[in-house]
């Protein structure tokens, strides 16, 4: 079950198999395989089938898109009307959808089949899929290991051949890190390109939405979806829309890299600085020019991230309290308690810590020395990029430090966990597109994936040089043996 | 700066979020841990500097002043912990 979109969609256009027969056999890879994987929060047997007895019938009457029929999942932060979205939490435990999120409706609409609901760190904060209240994703590759997060369960699906893509949210890596910790592609696009209209908020300047799937092509398939216009969502930038599939073909001669010195420097390990390494030889051997670039802000990037990312959360989980939806605590004295009581039962510690930062740097008094000091960085990081893009097409690096560790190693120490996080955050920072790819392996076998980070609404050339590298090599399409 | 056990009681208090003092204790050393990573901030001299808080620096639109949602109250209401006659229950605020 390790096809790509295109090859299943390649399939049912020529009508070597019905998408009934599809979905109904990843519904039954699902069923044997999540139990020890727990990727998913739900899976949608009944409403997956439907929509594949609709796309057949779409496709017998000449109605079928690219991707009418072939099965894929949803990140649980994305709301679906009538199905369980819990955002991996136990405040959402009971939320059923009332309405669809844009991102669900245009899958809908192109006539893609749900199998279910991917597990995640609750609210999309984590890098290590251990702060879901569903419990922890495992990585296919390694049960022993994180799958990364927070897109965890989306990543480890699409490694398991349990659906051949996914959706994902990226707020400060959590689509690039899952796909590297899982040896599978993601892309997280420019800020503004894909609805947050329905896509559970967190910190809301710097939540996007991507696809995540085995190869560059898939990921641009399933973006021209997942991507567009959206006046629902008061971020959404108004452009034309883009086939993001339009330069696959384009070749990597002629391309600029820039390597980010502050990315190579003491903390990245030394099996992942080889995969990088090799990477770059690869690029090189395909035309590519290669540069060295500064981003001299990047250690700045933690603590900005770590004081707006918060703050927005702490602003954006202030709806949750326990009167119009959500959790609500069995035993309180009055209406202040009722919302004490709720939200410390239906958050878990690492929500609870991140509004506690938020609520303190929002703070009277604090405003200033944190929330705007933080977002003056911001700019100077984004500018960072703009004099590193004088020089270069792309931006080429890890995506994180190590490969996956090991669950539980890093689960007692938020600092060491955030600090996990420093070559993907200046990319939501900025807005910009950043996207990850299988490259390799470390030395003790576990994925690892090589970040491209382009400049704004640069995602079509950057799934091009993608895929030129995917047609030379093929991390991506290792699979773990299960 | 180190946060005490009062000032994170206070914080827990404006964030509404229920804590014994066992779990303030816990969470204080995490959170001085936390604030030791962004103290690195205040070294930066971003004088001058505009504060961004969108990528594109985009300012909101402005939609005309029409009706562009239906009455999906019953829908809504129904994932709601308590309700009656379309209204939400919440404990007595005014006596």
């Amino acid at each position: 079950m390790n096809y790509t979109l295109k090859q299943l969609s390649d399939a049912l256009a020529a009508g070597q198999m019905s998408s009934r027969e599809l979905t109904r056999d990843y519904l039954a890879r699902i069923d044997a395989l999540n139990p020890q994987l727990n990727a998913f929060i739900t899976v949608d047997h009944d409403g997956a089938l439907a929509a594949a007895d609709a796309a057949d019938a779409a496709r017998a009457a000449g109605q079928a898109c690219a991707l009418t029929g072939v099965p894929f999942a949803h990140k649980d932060v994305f709301v679906t009307e009538g199905l369980l979205t819990t955002c991996g939490s136990k405040m959402l435990g009971n939320f059923v959808g009332p309405y669809d999120a844009h991102v669900v409706s245009q899958c809908r609409q192109a006539g893609l089949v749900m199998l279910g609901k991917t597990n995640m760190d609750e609210f999309a904060m984590g890098s290590s899929n251990e702060n879901s209240a569903f419990g922890a994703v495992k990585n296919p590759w390694d049960v022993k290991a994180i799958p990364g997060g927070s897109s965890g369960g989306s990543a480890a699906a699409v490694a398991a051949g349990l659906v051949p893509a996914a959706t994902g949210t990226d707020t400060g890596g959590s689509i690039r890190q899952p796909a590297s910790h899982c040896g599978i592609t993601g892309i997280k696009p420019t800020y503004g390109t894909v609805s947050r209209y329905g896509m559970v908020a967190y910190a809301s300047s710097l939540d996007q939405g991507g696809p995540m799937a085995r190869t560059a092509e898939d990921c641009a398939l399933l973006l021209n979806v997942m991507a567009g216009f959206d006046a629902r969502d008061s971020t959404c930038l108004d452009r034309a829309k883009e086939d993001y599939t339009r330069s696959l073909n384009h070749p990597v001669a002629g391309l600029t890299i820039g390597l980010p010195k502050e990315f190579f420097a003491a903390g990245l390990s030394a099996d992942v600085a080889r995969v990088i390494d090799a990477a770059v030889a690869q690029f090189k051997a395909l035309g590519a020019k290669i540069v060295e670039v500064s981003l001299p802000k990047t250690e700045l990037s933690i603590p900005a991230y770590y004081v707006i990312a918060p703050a927005e959360a702490s602003s954006n989980l202030s709806r949750y309290d326990g009167a119009r939806y959500g959790h609500r605590a069995a035993q309180y004295k009055d209406l202040t308690d009722m919302y004490e009581r709720s939200r410390a039962e239906g958050f878990g510690a690492e929500v609870k810590r991140r509004i506690l930062v938020g609520t303190y740097v929002l703070s009277h008094g604090y405003y200033d020395a944190y929330y705007i000091q933080a977002q003056k960085i911001r700019r100077l990081i984004a500018e960072d990029f703009q004099a590193a893009f004088q020089q270069c097409d792309f931006i080429l690096g890890p995506v994180a430090p190590t490969a996956a560790f090991n669950l539980g190693e890093k689960s007692d120490d938020p600092v060491q966990m955030y600090l996990s996080d420093i070559y993907t955050l200046a990319v939501n920072l900025a807005g910009l597109p950043g996207m990850s790819l299988p490259a390799g392996f470390a030395d003790n076998g576990r994925p690892v994936g090589v970040q491209l980070i382009g400049n704004y609404f640069s995602e079509a050339a950057m799934l091009g040089a993608a895929h030129q590298f995917q047609l030379a090599t093929d991390w991506h399409a290792r699979t773990p043996a299960l | 700066m180190s946060l005490s056990a009062t000032d994170v009681s206070r914080i827990a208090r404006l964030a509404r979020l229920h804590m014994d003092e066992s779990e303030i204790a816990a969470v204080q050393g995490q959170l001085n841990g936390i604030f030791g990573l962004i103290e690195a901030m205040q070294a930066v001299d971003t004088t001058g500097v505009a504060p961004m808080s969108h990528p594109q620096d985009v300012s909101l639109r402005l939609r005309d002043d029409v009706v562009s949602e239906s009455d999906r109250r019953a829908a809504y209401q129904a994932v709601a912990p308590s309700v009656e006659n379309g209204l939400y229950l919440v404990p007595k605020v005014i006596e």
